[in-house]
């Protein structure tokens, strides 16, 4: 058991196809692999929507589908030991500007829910996963910025812009109050310039620290001169610009932006330099190449060899800088290409916590509580987000202004979100979730129906089907033969009487649409799905998408 | 063992000779024999590493009194008057920060050493190189994605995870409190530590029983996820087992939660004390990346930097104190690190920005309690690039670590290391 994964996949023979659009077989497992890497977790309904489409329409579907901004967050935190005197229950608390502990602690907790909210309802489009991507990328946290307000503002801007134009974008971040908080730019003045976002803005944001970027510590402190004057108004808890805090004088660049000098402009028109250094920072091919390898890494797989770099980041890349670095088009060029689609990269990612957790969630279709029940609906809500919190994936509060590890962190990548500490965690929540489910006072419960979902399956009295679909369900690839019959002699069939037989399976899957009323059968059929649906949760192969 | 017994009883701070095997050797140093034992010979020797990320401000840790009108004047917004830093016995013109009081009764009494000036050539200001840099011990123009400690238990011992947990080796090589293993414990082929956040929360996994693909893609991951999903099994067994050894650790600790550093270490004492013979413990505790507002504009003595280094402290003082209680202090060496030090000038927001060395705390009770090097020297009048200049390679403290701790080989330290680095004597 010497074998080293890392070398494996160097050793692996290069992926050769490219960027030409996809026109192979169009099955169920081809749309798996599209909707697992495109939305959270594969649904049923989603399956069957795309399978009426060609790939090439499926694509343009998540790409391109227009959807309306989604109701705010709610007060529905009002208990016995804290009441938001300002908003009543049920109401939004976006539009009201007076802080303090209690209220902001409550409304952050209510942005938290409402967002895995977002997520567990979302449509087939791609939106909400690039929200992450982009939350990832210009991470901020919310026990740094601490203001509800500024923190929702900032997931709105992230929404706004999740398949808009990335330089838009970057300028948009750049002025951003949650940001300006984050990255200490409110602090940055002429008398006093705070590197921070300077340099984050490059070595994180834009030309990355690949090989083709090489600007420098003077660089840093000469961008975070252009951004001297952008300030917080804590009042509104906008952005402002106060030209007496610009540095008017001229910044000077490296040799990497080509030794340009952005000349420093007086009074509110100081604010125009940021214009003038993210053109020239745009200049930079390598922002194109740096945004598609991470754009890669989140969609297609973590190694990029050199094959990879030739055929698929660098025409990307390409294309990303004749679009005016709009978003979509490399989205619709890489989800819709040969390469995503090649065999080898099926399964190949490891599930990150909110892949895991949120995924689970719809691809079961659990029920959650309605809107009228907003209380229930959001503590479930924030349940699973509290989950894949403690899977080390807390959305609004990343690690640092990195991001999560396993985005970055060569070698290992996404295999950073499993340890001996995750791993048993996200047993524990596919347990959970299949033997208990989230509890609620009056008899809210969310909880997986096994019942209900082997009944999609196409002939679930067959105990070799029902395996067969149940595998091909939850997993990208196939089990053995040998596998397949210990799932079920060994897991399905464990608690029958005497040798286990299929035709008992079937009279007892048969029994249950006979007589329903038959609590004892029901019992019996529900507690083996049970424990087939936790064994195969359990098997590592459930971590990979 | 006797020699556990002996130092229990013997005054701590002073070195006394014991015997090991009829050989007198003094206080916890190499001497020949021991180098020409087995690489096994430091066995139950432990090493906690302490991350203090978001880069440490030295300057306000270990303050340079003895230059104490140049360092007022390149930061007058934060300075620490010069009659609250904490005073070291014996030694002139080095003070610590108020806050550290624990650290300062351990330096006084033998169990403390400092090293100014830590950092390496061409030190980097970015948060992320600079903690891999500290991680792997590399040249900061040079990558490499192994950690230094993951390389010396590979050297001490191959073939992990293959052939572990076997009887010399039934416990984890290296512990990390918190749920992502550090960089630091990165082996060649796998990352040689574990993580635990609580031992009484692990788990039986399931064995897989699967045949794998191992020439795809997903096989590789598959594979990597079974081997964690195994060792997970095999380890929470012998992780529960030393936990549940002790059963009372020093009344000291402050409440749960109070100081996440001394949660961390509290668990570390447990481990250690129960008998893992688990060789480094990683811990960590931040932010201190103090762009603003680093002290109180009232009073200088107090705010952020004093509370993150009075966890510091204070944890560190409690831990020391729960080793003596569990009576296994002599095995245990702690050393603090932090990604880089911080600019000599103070910025206008009341904070320092990423700077270049800083000094290290190491700790213990067979540890060399002094000051290593002299204070950083400051110029009369700072300028904003101004930065303390590097006395001491960060290597050679690991090498100092690796050969005098957990007496390995010259020739296996230049290999971890990647190079020759004169050990530093901490031990």
């Amino acid at each position: 058991m010497s074998l080293n994964p890392n070398q494996k996949e160097n050793t692996l023979p290069p992926v050769t196809s490219g960027l030409k659009k996809y026109r192979g077989q169009w099955s169920a497992t081809e749309v798996r692999h599209l909707l697992k890497r495109t939305t959270f977790g594969a649904k049923q309904q989603d399956i069957n929507l795309f399978l009426k489409m060609s790939p090439s329409k499926a694509v343009a579907y998540l790409v391109n589908t227009e959807e309306p901004m989604p109701a705010p967050p709610i007060n529905y935190y009002n208990d016995d030991k804290y009441t938001d005197e300002e908003i009543p229950m049920g109401q939004t608390w976006i539009n009201t500007l007076k802080y303090n502990g209690m209220n902001n602690g409550r409304r952050k907790n209510s942005l938290k829910g409402w967002w895995i909210g977002l997520m567990i309802n979302q449509q087939p489009t791609l939106r909400e996963k690039m929200v992450l991507f982009w939350h990832n990328h210009f991470a901020t946290e919310t026990r740094t910025v601490d203001n509800a307000l500024m923190l929702y503002k900032h997931n709105v801007l992230l929404r706004v812009f999740a398949l808009g134009n990335f330089k838009e974008m970057v300028k948009a971040i750049t002025k951003d109050p949650c940001m300006l908080r984050y990255l200490n730019g409110t602090a940055n003045t002429k008398k006093a310039p705070d590197e921070n976002y300077g340099r984050e803005l490059q070595e994180l944001f834009t030309v990355g620290k690949g090989p083709g970027s090489h600007y420098t510590e003077d660089d840093v402190k000469a961008a975070a001169h252009v951004l001297t004057g952008f300030y917080i108004d804590y009042k509104t808890f906008n952005s402002q610009f106060g030209p007496g805090r610009h540095d008017e004088g001229d910044k000077k660049f490296s040799s990497f932006y080509k030794n340009t000098v952005i000349t420093g402009r007086k009074g509110p028109d100081g604010e125009k330099e940021l214009d003038d250094l993210l053109n020239m920072i745009f200049e930079q091919e390598e922002v194109s190449k740096f945004i598609c390898r991470k754009l890669y890494r989140q969609f297609v797989y973590h190694v990029i060899d050199d094959t990879t770099e030739k055929n698929i980041i660098t025409p990307l890349a390409k294309t990303f800088r004749k679009n005016n670095y709009e978003i979509k088009p490399v989205l619709e060029e890489l989800l819709g290409s040969k390469h995503f689609f090649d065999v080898a990269f099926r399964g190949s990612i490891i599930k990150s916590p909110i892949d895991f957790a949120v995924g689970l969630c719809r691809e079961y279709d659990l029920g959650f509580p309605p809107d009228s029940n907003y209380v229930d609906q959001y503590n479930c809500w924030l349940q699973v987000q509290g989950t894949a919190a403690n899977m080390q994936q807390n959305i609004g509060d990343p690690p640092n202004v990195a991001g999560w590890p396993a985005y970055y962190q060569v070698p290992d990548f996404d295999k950073m979100w499993i340890n001996s500490d995750t791993l048993p965690k996200r047993n524990q929540f596919s347990d959970r979730m299949i033997f208990s489910g989230i509890v609620r006072p009056q008899q809210v419960k969310v909880q997986i129906d096994p019942v209900g979902h082997a009944k999609q399956f196409s002939d679930p009295g067959n105990p070799d089907t029902l395996i067969n679909d149940a595998v091909q369900s939850l997993y990208m690839m196939d089990l053995s033969d040998k596998d397949k019959e210990y799932l079920k002699s060994g897991v399905l069939l464990s608690g029958l009487q005497g040798k286990m037989s299929d035709h008992y399976w079937t009279q007892a899957w048969q029994n249950l649409a006979d007589k329903p009323d038959d609590v004892a059968n029901r019992n019996n059929v529900t507690n083996k799905l049970k424990n087939l649906y936790k064994y195969l949760m359990n098997l590592p192969q459930y971590q990979l998408m | 063992m006797k020699r556990r017994d002996f130092l229990r009883n013997t005054v701590a701070g002073v070195a006394i000779p014991y015997f090991l095997n009829g050989y007198a050797v003094k206080g916890m140093s190499a001497n020949p024999f021991m180098r020409a034992a087995s690489k096994y010979m430091g066995e139950d020797k432990v090493l906690v590493l302490i991350q203090l990320s978001g880069g440490n401000d030295g300057l306000n840790t270990v303050i340079p009194l003895d230059q104490y009108s140049a360092y007022t004047a390149a930061r007058s917004n934060i300075a620490i008057p010069e009659d609250k830093a904490l005073k070291l016995n014996g030694i002139e013109g080095v003070g610590l920060h108020p806050a550290m009081t624990e650290m300062q009764q351990l330096f006084n009494d033998g169990k403390l050493g400092i090293v100014q000036a830590v950092s390496y050539p061409k030190p980097n200001f970015s948060h992320f190189r600079a903690t891999d840099i500290w991680m792997t011990g590399s040249d900061a123009d040079k990558i490499i994605s192994t950690g230094w400690a993951g390389r010396y238990l590979d050297d001490v011992f191959p073939n992990f995870p293959a052939e572990y947990p076997n009887s010399k080796m039934p416990d984890p090589l290296a512990v990390q409190i918190g749920s992502v293993v550090s960089t630091t414990f990165q082996g060649p082929a796998f990352t040689m530590g574990l993580a635990i956040s609580n031992p009484s929360s692990f788990y039986n996994l399931l064995e897989g029983k699967v045949n794998v693909d191992s020439n795809t893609r997903w096989g590789a991951q598959l594979d990597y996820l079974e081997v964690v999903a195994t060792k997970t099994d095999q380890y929470a067994n012998v992780i529960k087992q030393a936990a549940l050894k002790v059963k009372q650790q020093s009344p000291k600790y402050p409440a749960p939660g109070k100081n996440p550093l001394a949660d961390q270490l509290k668990i570390v004492a447990r481990l250690v004390a129960g008998g893992l013979k688990t060789k480094v413990y990683m811990v960590s505790t931040g932010s201190f990346d103090t762009h603003s507002k680093q002290t109180d504009t009232a009073d200088n003595t107090v705010g952020v930097h004093a509370n993150l280094l009075k966890r510091v402290s204070e944890a560190i003082g409690v831990f020391m104190d729960d080793l003596q209680y569990l009576q296994c202090a002599d095995r245990v060496m702690g050393m603090t690190f932090s990604e880089f030090g911080r600019r000599i000038k103070s910025n206008a927001s009341g904070g320092t920005d990423h700077g270049a060395a800083a000094p290290v705390f190491y700790f213990g009770n067979g540890v060399k309690a002094k000051v290593h090097g002299t204070n950083p020297v400051l110029p009369a009048s700072a300028s904003v690039n101004d930065n303390v200049q590097m006395q001491h390679d960060f290597r050679a403290l690991y090498a100092g670590i690796l050969q005098e701790w957990f007496t390995l080989d010259q020739k296996d330290v230049s290999n971890v290391l990647n190079g020759q680095f004169q050990p530093l004597q901490m031990v």
